[in-house]
Formats: C-alpha cells, structure tokens, sequence
C-alpha cells in the first residue's frame, strides 16, 4: 500500500478535486480521479518532493479562519491606504523578522499566507532560512508587528510541521 | 433550463451586493497601482483583486446557483484555493527580481540578509 500510494493525502486530496471539479460521482469519474491521484505521485517523484509530516488538524483549521480574517482587515487598510494615497501616502517599509521555523513545507505555506495577505509582500529568505524579509504596506512601529507575525502565523505552522 | 426556480428577493440583493463589492475592490486594485508611486508599494493593491474580489465573486457564485439548484453548488470555492497556491510563485518572482534590480542600482534598500555566502545550503 505504502509502495503503491507513497503520498497517501496528496492522492486523496486530488482525487477529491476531481471529483468536485467534475460535480459528479459517476463511476467513471471515481475511476478516473483514482487514476490521477495513482500517477501524479509517481510522475512527481523525479521531483524528489521532501517528505511532508503533517500535524494538529485543529491548528490547521485556526490558522485559516485567523488568516481568512486578516486577510479581510488588510484588504480594507490597503484599499484605505490607496484611495487616500494623495493626501496621506502609506507609510510603507521593509521589516526583517529573524525566524525560528526551518521546515520548507512550513515556510512555503508562510509564504502563501504573507502573499495571500495583501498588505505584505515576502521579499527575501535568508540563506540559512533564519530571517525574512517583509515588505510591509502601512506600518508605525516594527516590534508590535513582528510579534504579531510570529504569534499567530509562525507558531502554529511550527506546531503543523516541526 | 426549461424550469428554473425562482430566486427570493434576499438572495439577489446578496449576489449583487457581493459582485459589486468584488468589482469595487478590484477598481481600488487597479487605482492603486495608477497612484502610487514605488515599486513596492504597487505590489500591494493588485493582491484586493486576487483575494477578496475573487472571494466575493467565488460567494456570490455558491449563492445564486445553490439557490438556483436548490442544493449547495460549492465548487467555485477552488478558485480561490487554487489562486491562494499560484499567486505566490509570481509575487515572489517579482519581489526578488525587483530587489536584485534595486541593490544593483543602489537604491534605498535593506542590504542582503543573508550573513555570508558559506552559511548557505
């Protein structure tokens, strides 16, 4: 089974788009979603992908409702900022926030959520993955911020994949 | 199609009220990248569009043709989803090769972060 399904919850997870995609649950279309889920795997493995342990569903599903929220509040302070942008231009400025997380799967999804996140923009990863650099849209005081960052993102995508 | 149901009132108002809030955040996407002047704060605005304007539509879409169906339509939502995964790999291109650029030039901006080329993997 390990052999045949060596990434069990990449294959499931497409097998499930396929069948969302398609709106149906026709044999076909299960056969046909089990097929990909079988071979995308196999056909990914010269990639060499790193192998993913994942953790704590239920961090997993807090993480996503607080970035789907900040993800709302940054969206209504960005489009504040622009339409006032002639008289109060944004105050906008790198900031370097030294990491602890390592794992790549947890800094890829990092990375997903500061894009995802309109108000900041993932600039730079040091070599040696221990700092980041963010440009960040509106910002007054970095340390706020920072701790900010590191308590609600970083913290849990370590408990996720450390 | 020859029988469609009839959609209550509420849920048109919400479908509207929805797309027009999308389409108001992609127009202050779009003015955003008119107005501001540096290269990275114009990197911002364009992310309204691929966030909450695609949501809001992503929404309004479940909404009125769940209503439609009378049975729950979700699989607009993978849009998003799908996005939320391949957006980054642009941004980031961007953010690095607009950082190259500048430091090449010797712009205002923060030094490479990185301490010493050896310590890399």
């Amino acid at each position: 089974m390990k052999r045949l399904f060596p990434a069990p919850l990449l294959s499931l997870s497409l097998w499930l788009l396929w069948l969302v995609l398609n709106l149906s649950i026709s044999p076909g279309n299960l056969l046909l979603g089990a097929l990909l889920g079988f071979l995308a795997p196999i056909l990914m493995a010269p990639l060499r992908p790193l192998p993913v342990r994942i953790r704590r569903p239920g961090t997993i599903l807090r993480l996503i409702a607080r970035v789907g929220i900040d993800v709302v509040i940054s969206n209504l302070q960005v489009a504040r900022g622009v339409w006032r942008a002639h008289r109060h231009p944004p105050r906008s400025r790198f900031v370097t926030i030294p990491l602890e997380l390592r794992d790549a799967h947890g800094l890829a999804a990092l990375s997903m959520i500061t894009t995802v996140v309109p108000g900041t923009i993932w600039s730079e990863l040091a070599l040696d993955r221990s700092a980041l650099l963010l440009h960040v849209f509106e910002l007054d005081d970095d340390a706020p911020f920072i701790q900010h960052f590191k308590d609600t993102y970083e913290r849990p995508l370590m408990e996720i994949f450390e | 199609m020859n029988e469609v149901n009839q959609l209550p009132m509420w849920l048109e108002v919400v479908t509207a009220v929805l797309l027009l809030l999308s389409s108001l955040f992609a127009l202050t996407g779009a003015l955003g990248l008119l107005r501001l002047k540096d290269f990275f704060q114009r990197m911002h605005p364009p992310a309204l569009a691929s966030t909450i304007g695609t949501w809001c539509v992503a929404l309004a879409s479940i909404l009125y043709f769940s209503g439609l169906k009378q049975a729950p339509v979700i699989h607009a939502w993978l849009i998003p989803i799908l996005l939320a995964i391949t957006v980054p790999v642009t941004t980031l291109l961007l953010a690095r090769a607009a950082l190259f650029r500048k430091r090449m030039s010797g712009d205002d901006v923060p030094a490479e972060i990185s301490s010493g080329r050896d310590r890399g993997h």
